[in-house]
């Protein structure tokens, strides 16, 4: 597997802020086993945007919820900080979950539909001891990030707001707590276009601002070049190529990749020409 | 369907980000639940267990005779006195039929609720953590669920009987062992749908968010399962009473109380369907029956309230909201407009 | 009407919403068909697309109502309204032989039970009722055969297709009773890119073997419909302000909305590497209380005094229609692309 890990040069920076190494996830199926992750590794800088990119039952998000640690691993490590985390538990992932934060697909079923914003937002928050202006004064901020006010957002319940709203809302409540890593989950993938390209504006701005390690998961290539400094390539439970978005875009090696790039609709020179 | 409702919500429920030129909403969100509302059935079935529970609860305040009162003789005939007669002892039939409903509907009550709170709990422990305690669990409620429940219920009550305690032999001691005795179908259905909330994303938002595991089962699943913990309770309300009724008809009953299933007992062992004694048997099985049905109507009913798919709206207001749309069409009609696209 | 398979005039739907007011989801929208083409409905969520499509496919239940509309298709003229209490029965004999809806995740709602012969059958019994089973195979494996399809299909169940070729199976059913027109509604929203070519492929071959006589392809992905339609008719807040030939609408977008759409398609090439893409501010309007005038004006660039009190015309150049008060003033003018980027 190391051979297709060096097939495209990988970016050399000091030592990466989370990684993933050997990591494996098989689930038991009758008759057998289905290997959704397949000894994978993969390293994630500091500051910068990597994208993994797959299409359905590529594995991206079976590894994304392993690297969140929602998931167990059946084999391989998980390293945060040079820290072994693939086994901790209770405190010790409560910490982990201070830096590591995630943002998932669908806006409306992550929201617990009882609750207010305010309240989702503050969630957690008491085990910090804040103070209420202080909490209030970070409600804001946070807010502020994803361009919501909170005069507009904090009293309303989740089916009052349009799914670009909720989507933000959870960004803003990623931000709470302060992460260093943030993982989008397809966070993109049931917005409209228009909204599509605000959040990614936000992700973007994010990572400028306030240095922000961004994970972003998706099917969607163009979204990636979009937004990605480095782009991982997987199918079916393997990463197939691994570089920065301008090689695996515009000269990918492997044939998947390839394949993944000529089927996606490219809006001008798809129009149909007919013949009349 | 689906993406019908969801046009209709996205449009209802939008407002600008950036106020320009459009009036903003100033006023405080409506939380969820309150949208919920009451259809007819709702009130059919709260006022035949209203009426129920007025006989049971209030009836005794204003009727003169008592439940242990000898007033006439074995099976006299309803009369202006006696509504419905006597029944073998000479107590006022009517007396005892109330204090039997209040009795039956403890019973019910008590057992309902015993049967729910073990249910719940069980259902949503095994639910939410999964493997092998959700198996230990299940496994157990299995067992407890193919044991008969009447022969588990003979034999508990039979010893019950048999103790000195005496709280036990009475209208308690029932609802324990009825409530002991029928949680598993509630925990079956509460596990299901526990399992099915523990897959949901906001349980991981929780989680990433520092909440532990009390915390979430209390504030994001506990609530997903309100409505099914609701419907549960009031199904068992109604099988806790069925239950008892059973037993007590069968001997076994509350000693030295009254109870709906007791009346026919007594009825059944001094014949009173051969004398002709209608007045002895059919008061007792008719309160029953509006008890079972007006619960579960009412369950029924509910369904409605927390599926609001299911709700057909008020018809007065369907029918002026239809005289409207009506309206609106022959005015689209009159000034058909010029033409739109080609 | 020459050429031109359907026209939809003066349609207008609403949604009976909770607080008794009706919601206009389409409002007043005229669309043509032409004969042989594929026309595209774009548009965001919530723009009255999908409400569109069920209205002229005559499914529309309640609480949406078809208040007024006309359809002329070949020598027929259909009225779509649904007000009146013999609609539904009037609209029977056109649904699925006349229009033929392919609803948005139609793949995922087959019975699992069913094998998809089965569906075959029952899909043409609804039309035919003694049709046999044999006619009914005859028909469906013709068809496959003729779109390149493994009949093997028909012996599986719907779970054991792939993602794609359900999309594919679903979509050969609904048309087996070969509809004039067909309306699919997001058919390719939920498949990977190389399942979506393969559809898109699909229905191609469909149009030009004559199965159906025309298509409605209901998306919001704007380079999927630039692979597969003829013209594009682009809707927002219930009305459509952009409809033309779909290579001219892409280069050549007259109204800003349209252009904000087309600035905002991210594919992998140089130009999205480099280009910052700002997204349309705030959000779609409230349809119960939309914004007066021009319905985009809270959120367009080109906003302009008259756009806020007076409603736009459409303005024909040759076959490219657009509503818009900046387009009527800037003839034949793309709208530049630079305001949507930074």
């Amino acid at each position: 597997m190391s051979e297709k890990d060096s097939l495209a040069p990988r970016p050399a920076t000091g030592q990466p802020v989370l990684s993933a190494t050997h990591v494996t996830k098989q689930f038991r199926v009758a008759g057998g086993h289905i290997t959704a992750v397949d000894d994978v590794t993969v390293d994630f800088h500091a500051g910068k945007v990597l994208a993994v990119v797959g299409e359905s039952g590529s594995g991206k998000s079976t590894l994304a919820r392993m690297l969140l640690r929602l998931m167990p691993v059946t084999s391989g490590t998980i390293t945060y900080n040079g820290n072994d985390v693939t086994h901790i538990k209770g405190a010790e992932l409560r910490a982990y979950w201070r830096d590591v934060q995630a943002v998932f697909q669908d806006p409306f079923s992550s929201f617990n539909q009882f609750y207010s914003v305010g309240q989702t937002l503050r969630r957690g928050m008491g085990s910090q001891g804040l103070e209420k202006e202080t909490l209030d004064q970070l409600i804001e901020t946070c807010l502020g990030y994803v361009g919501l006010k909170p005069a507009d957002a904090v009293h309303k319940y989740p089916h009052q707001l349009s799914g670009g709203q909720r989507q933000r809302v959870m960004i803003a409540r990623a931000l709470m707590m302060n992460p260093k890593v943030l993982l989008a989950d397809e966070a993109t993938s049931m917005l409209d276009a228009s909204l599509r390209v605000s959040a990614l504006n936000v992700l973007q701005d994010l990572r400028a601002n306030l240095g922000l390690t961004v994970l972003f998961i998706t099917h969607d290539i163009g979204q990636a070049c979009y937004l990605a400094d480095e782009v991982v390539v997987m199918e079916h439970g393997l990463v197939v190529e691994h570089g920065t978005t301008d090689a695996v875009i515009f000269e990918p090696k492997n044939d998947y990749t390839k394949r993944l790039l000529a089927d996606v609709p490219d809006l001008k020179s798809s129009l149909k020409v007919r013949n009349r | 369907m689906t993406n019908i409702q969801s046009a209709a919500a996205t449009a209802e429920a939008e407002g600008p980000l950036i106020p320009e030129g459009l009036p903003t909403e100033p006023r405080k969100a409506k939380p969820a639940w309150r949208s919920l509302n009451f259809g007819p059935r709702m009130w059919i079935s709260l006022g035949i267990i209203g009426f129920v529970a007025a006989l049971a609860f209030i009836g005794p305040l204003f009727y003169p005779y008592g439940a242990e009162e000898k007033v006439g003789s074995l099976y006299d005939s309803p009369s202006a006195e006696h509504f419905l007669g006597t029944e073998n002892f000479g107590y006022d039939v009517l007396a005892v039929l109330m204090a039997s409903a209040r009795n039956s509907i403890i019973i019910g009550l008590l057992a309902g609720t015993i049967a729910v709170l073990i249910g719940v709990a069980i259902g949503v422990l095994a639910g939410y953590v999964g493997g092998w305690v959700e198996e230990l669990l299940m496994g157990f409620t299995n067992i407890v669920l193919s044991i008969p429940p009447i022969v588990i219920l003979i034999l508990i009550s039979i010893s019950l009987q048999s103790t000195g305690i005496a709280f036990l032999k009475g209208v308690v001691g029932l609802a324990l062992v009825i409530g002991i005795v029928s949680w598993p179908w509630t925990a079956r259905a509460v596990r299901a749908q526990a399992s099915s909330v523990a897959t949901r994303e906001h349980i991981d938002v929780a989680k990433l968010s520092g909440a532990r595991t009390p915390s979430i089962l209390v504030r994001d699943v506990l609530p997903y399962l309100a409505s099914y913990a609701v419907m549960a309770w009031v199904l068992q309300l109604a099988s806790a009473i069925l239950l008892e009724s059973t037993l007590s008809m069968l001997g076994l009953g509350p000693s030295g109380a009254n109870s709906l299933g007791k009346q026919l007992f007594w009825a059944l062992a001094f014949q009173a369907v051969a004398t002709g004694a209608w007045w002895a048997f059919l008061p007792p099985t008719i309160v029953l029956t509006m008890i079972s049905f007006g619960l579960l109507y009412l369950q029924s009913s509910l369904d409605e309230v927390f599926n609001p798919r299911l709700r057909r709206g008020k018809k007065k207001n369907l029918a002026k909201a239809a005289a409207r749309r009506a309206e609106a069409a022959r005015k689209l009609a009159e000034n058909k407009p010029v033409e739109a696209i080609v | 009407m020459t050429g031109i398979l359907m026209r939809a005039s003066n349609l207008t739907a609403v949604y009976a919403a909770d607080s008794g007011k009706d919601v206009p989801a389409v409002d007043n929208v005229t669309l043509e068909v032409p004969e042989g083409q594929i026309v595209g409905l774009a548009g965001e969520s919530g723009c009255g697309k999908t409400t569109m499509g069920n209205a002229l496919a005559m499914i529309a239940n309640p609480p949406l109502y078809v208040v007024a509309g006309t359809m002329q298709i070949d020598d027929e003229d259909i009225d779509l309204s649904t007000l009146a209490r013999g609609s539904n029965e009037a609209h029977r004999p056109y649904r699925g032989s006349t229009v033929s809806l392919l609803p948005q995740g139609a793949m995922n709602a087959v019975s699992p039970t069913l094998k998809v012969k089965n569906l075959v059958v029952d899909v043409m019994r609804a039309h035919k009722r003694d049709t046999t089973v044999a006619e009914a195979m005859d028909r469906a494996t013709d068809r496959l055969k003729m779109l390149e399809m493994p009949t093997r299909v028909l012996d599986s169940y719907a779970h054991q297709l792939s993602g794609g070729m359900k999309q594919r199976m679903v979509t050969v059913v609904s048309t087996l009773l070969n509809p004039k027109l067909l309306i699919a509604d997001e058919p390719t929203s939920a498949l990977d890119v190389s399942s979506q070519k393969a559809l898109i492929e699909m229905l191609l071959a469909m149009v030009e073997k004559k199965i159906m006589r025309g298509v409605i392809f209901i998306t919001h992905d704007l380079p999927v419909l630039s692979m597969v339609t003829d013209r594009l008719a682009i809707m927002y807040a219930g009305k459509i302000v952009e409809n033309g030939p779909t290579e001219e609408l892409v280069n050549n977008a007259r109204h800003p909305y349209t252009s904000a759409l087309l600035s905002s398609v991210l594919d992998p090439t140089e130009e999205t590497r480099t280009k910052h893409v700002l997204g349309i501010p705030g959000s779609p309007p409230n349809l119960a209380n939309p914004p007066t005038g021009c319905r985009f004006h809270p959120r367009c660039p080109f906003a302009m005094d008259i756009c806020k009190h007076e409603e736009p015309a459409f303005l024909h150049e040759r076959d490219h229609a657009v509503a818009c008060w900046w387009a009527n003033d800037h003839a034949y003018q793309t709208v530049p692309m630079e305001v949507n980027q930074a």
